[in-house]
Formats: structure tokens, C-alpha cells, sequence
């Protein structure tokens, strides 16, 4: 089935069978790898995109379902001249990664989780990042680039 | 994982739902947030050959106060009804347990419906509508009707819609009064090992349990005991009345009906019992 949406700003539209998965779709359909796979069973997160600027597990969304809408996956938060999007930012600064395999969704979470409150307390971090594992940092610095990129005066225009 | 194949089609009402499961029968599932039925799919516990997507259909979501109840849509989701200011004041404990659901990615795509009619006895909204007495009103090709929360729970993942019928809203008695809730999980986003709700209600206490057996439970001795005016300590021993939980590698039959005393215990304490 034809399945249409809009991935990074850009309209896409790919020929895709009924049971493929958003994940899917986003890394082969449009080739945007970026987004991982990790647990593929809605627990660990690294999937995690915005559909319609909210965080979903891409896992657990069927491409056709999310026909018509808009995604935002990794590789559409950095600006157009390559400078990082707040979040990536506090990352980058906090080192906020080891492996970096749940990080693309670690962002898109905490994006979603900043434009629902936009001054966390690190206990709201925390609670509003369940839906995140990491196996190496043990949370400490994605939970202080969380809370570096909320204090960002891009995120409060 | 990637599920079995199937049709996909949208329905653009729920007329066209019910037209559709009409026509296709039990081969049909509906899809709502698909946050119950793709993970079955994934595993290939379920595979119906077409899933009708209700998922797009923004007039079942909603939050309303009537006169004596609040109205819930059958598709809306943890995330709304969660920040809803109705249920926030109307039924705060419907609100603070569907905030409590899964994660934020689960709770911006599961709806209340769809919780409810997948009929997962360890799932938290049936309990809580147990135990504030909700009725569920269900949508068929013969019109609508009524069905009491207690008589919707048949059997392990069964309930009592009709394989033509689309549940449309959830009802709840109005009641901003006391309630506690109290999950035992070993990570948050899991689910209860062991689940309690108590809430004040004007008939008294109505007390949820869940994952206590195959369906959801209404703790009734635990009901009684504190209508004949038992204390919290007390009554909660009768909790594992009438229970038939699951043994499995989070914990055995004793120590599920042991969890389920101490969580009601907590759960009646905070409604000042």
C-alpha cells in the first residue's frame, strides 16, 4: 500500500506492505537509519521519534497508521547549517552518551518531554525518561543534558 | 519483529467500523493506539487477516462532565486524559493512573478503550474502573447499550463486546473524593506484578485489584469489611479472598495474595479507612 507522510519536513511517499512498521519505513523505506531498533518490544525506547512533535515508539506504530502525519526523526533536529539542536547540544557538552545507541532516542524523548514542561525538575527528567533505557551511563548525564537543554533560550521561543 | 501480514483499512466513522467488523467477523480487529494488539501481533499471538484503524476518529476522544458522570471517548488516550482538567477534578483517580500507564511514548498513543476491551487483567484502567462502578457503553448495528464495568470482564482477555461492536465511551461516576492506587513493578514502565485501588464512592469504598486472576477484580470481602466498619489493617487481610492469580517468575500465588494485602492496606489508608 502507497503510505504518505512527512519525515523531517520533507514529503515522503513509498509503496510499503500494510504490517511494515514506522521504524521500518523510516530506516529502509527512507533510508534514515539514524533511528535504532533496540528491544522492538515498546520497552527500551531507542526508536523514539516525534509524530506530530510528540514521542512515540516507532516500533510499535505502523507505518500506515502514521499516514499523513508528520515525523521527526534524529537526523531532523541539528539546524540546516549543521548547528545542533539544543538537546544534541547538552549532549555534547554534558557528555551525555558512552555508546550512543539509545541516544537518538534519548533526544527525541527529552524534546518531547521539554515542549510539555518546559522547566523539568530533574525529578521530572527522570520520571518523564522511563520510557528510556541506557546500559552504560547509568543516566546521570543524560538526565544533566536534559535539564542543561531546558535552561537553552532556544527552547523558550 | 514484524507481524503477520493483513488488510489495513481506515474507517473514516464508526458506523464504518461497525460495517466492516460486520462483514469480516472475527477475522477483524480493531486498531486503536495499537499499543495492546501490535505487540501481540509482533509475537504472532494474534494475527487477524484485517485491522479497521479507528485510530483517526478525533470525535471518540474526549473528556465531558454530565451531570452525574464524567464521560470518557473510547479513543482517548493515557496522555489526555492524564492532563485533562475534567477528569482532573472530576475523577482524579481515573487521571493519576492513566498517567501512571506504561511511559510518555505509550500514554501519546494508547487510548482508554483500547486498554479496556483488550481485556488484560494486569493492566491498571479496568481496576480502577471496577472500583469507582463505570459503565461502558458499546456501539453495535442494533444502536448502543450499557454494560456495567462488572460485567464486562468475562475471561482471560475476554470481554463482552460482540465481535461487531465498537466500545465508544467509558463512564465513571463523578467522585473528586479520596483514593489511593498502588502498583508493585520492578521497573516504571512495567507492568503490575500486583495492583491495588481503593476509592471513595457514594454507595462507600469500591476496591480494584489487579493482575489477581484472569480477569480484573473487584476486592468484595474487602468492600464488605469496611462497610461493617473494619479497619484498614483488618480488612485488608480478605484481600486475597476470591483472588486466582498466576504464578510466574515475578512471584508465586502466596506471595501475589501477600503483596495484594499489604497494597490494599496502603490503598484504604489513603481513603482514610
Amino acid at each position: 500500500m502507497k503510505v504518505d507522510m512527512t519525515v523531517n519536513g520533507t514529503p515522503e511517499s513509498h509503496d510499503v506492505a500494510a504490517r511494515t512498521l514506522l521504524v521500518d519505513y523510516l530506516r529502509d523505506a527512507v533510508g534514515l537509519t539514524g533511528t535504532n531498533i533496540g528491544c522492538d518490544t515498546t520497552s527500551c525506547g531507542a526508536c523514539t521519534v516525534l509524530l506530530n512533535g510528540e514521542s512515540v515508539k516507532s516500533c510499535t506504530v505502523l507505518a500506515a497508521q502514521a499516514a499523513g502525519d508528520d515525523i521527526t526523526t534524529i537526523e531532523g533536529m541539528a539546524h540546516e547549517d549543521g548547528t545542533l539542536h539544543p538537546v544534541q547540544a547538552a549532549f555534547q557538552e554534558c557528555h551525555g552518551l558512552q555508546c550512543g545507541y539509545c541516544t537518538p532516542g534519548m533526544v527525541m524523548a527529552i524534546t518531547s518531554l521539554l515542549k510539555e514542561n518546559p522547566e523539568p525538575t530533574e525529578e521530572d527528567v527522570r520520571v518523564g525518561l522511563e520510557g528510556n533505557l541506557c546500559r552504560c551511563t547509568g543516566y546521570h548525564n543524560i538526565v544533566a543534558s536534559a535539564l542543561v537543554a531546558s535552561r537553552s533560550p532556544e527552547m523558550h521561543r | 519483529m514484524i507481524p503477520a501480514s493483513f488488510d489495513y483499512v481506515r474507517a473514516g466513522s464508526v458506523d464504518e467500523a461497525i460495517g466492516l467488523l460486520s462483514e469480516h467477523g472475527e477475522d477483524a480487529k480493531l486498531l486503536a493506539g495499537g499499543h495492546s494488539l501490535l505487540p501481540l501481533m509482533k509475537l504472532r499471538l494474534a494475527q487477524p487477516a484485517m485491522l479497521i484503524d479507528i485510530g483517526r476518529l478525533r470525535e471518540l476522544s474526549y473528556v465531558k462532565e454530565e451531570k452525574e458522570y464524567v464521560a470518557v471517548g473510547a479513543l482517548t488516550r493515557h496522555h489526555d486524559i492524564a492532563q485533562s482538567p475534567v477528569a482532573l477534578a472530576s475523577a482524579p483517580v481515573l487521571a493519576h493512573v492513566a498517567g501512571q500507564i506504561g511511559d510518555p511514548q505509550v500514554r501519546h498513543r494508547g487510548t482508554i478503550g483500547g486498554s479496556i476491551s483488550h481485556g488484560d487483567p494486569a493492566s491498571d484502567l479496568p481496576a480502577v474502573l471496577l472500583a469507582l462502578g463505570g459503565t461502558l457503553v458499546v456501539q453495535g448495528p442494533n444502536g448502543r447499550r450499557e454494560i456495567d464495568a462488572k460485567d464486562f470482564f468475562l475471561s482471560f482477555f475476554e470481554v463482552a463486546l460482540t465481535p461487531e461492536e465498537v466500545l465508544v465511551e467509558v463512564r465513571v461516576p463523578r467522585s473528586s473524593g479520596q483514593w489511593g492506587f498502588e502498583k508493585l513493578t520492578k521497573r516504571a514502565q512495567d507492568w503490575a506484578i500486583v495492583g491495588a485501588v481503593a476509592v471513595k464512592t457514594s454507595d462507600g469504598v469500591g476496591v480494584g485489584l489487579i493482575n489477581m486472576g484472569p480477569v480484573p477484580l473487584r476486592a468484595s470481602a474487602v468492600e464488605a469489611a469496611v462497610t461493617s466498619g473494619a479497619k484498614a489493617i483488618d480488612a485488608a487481610q480478605l484481600a486475597g479472598e476470591g483472588t486466582d492469580p498466576a504464578a510466574d517468575f515475578n512471584g508465586s500465588v502466596a506471595y501475589r495474595q501477600h503483596v495484594a494485602k499489604v497494597l490494599v492496606r496502603r490503598a484504604l489508608e489513603k481513603v482514610g479507612v
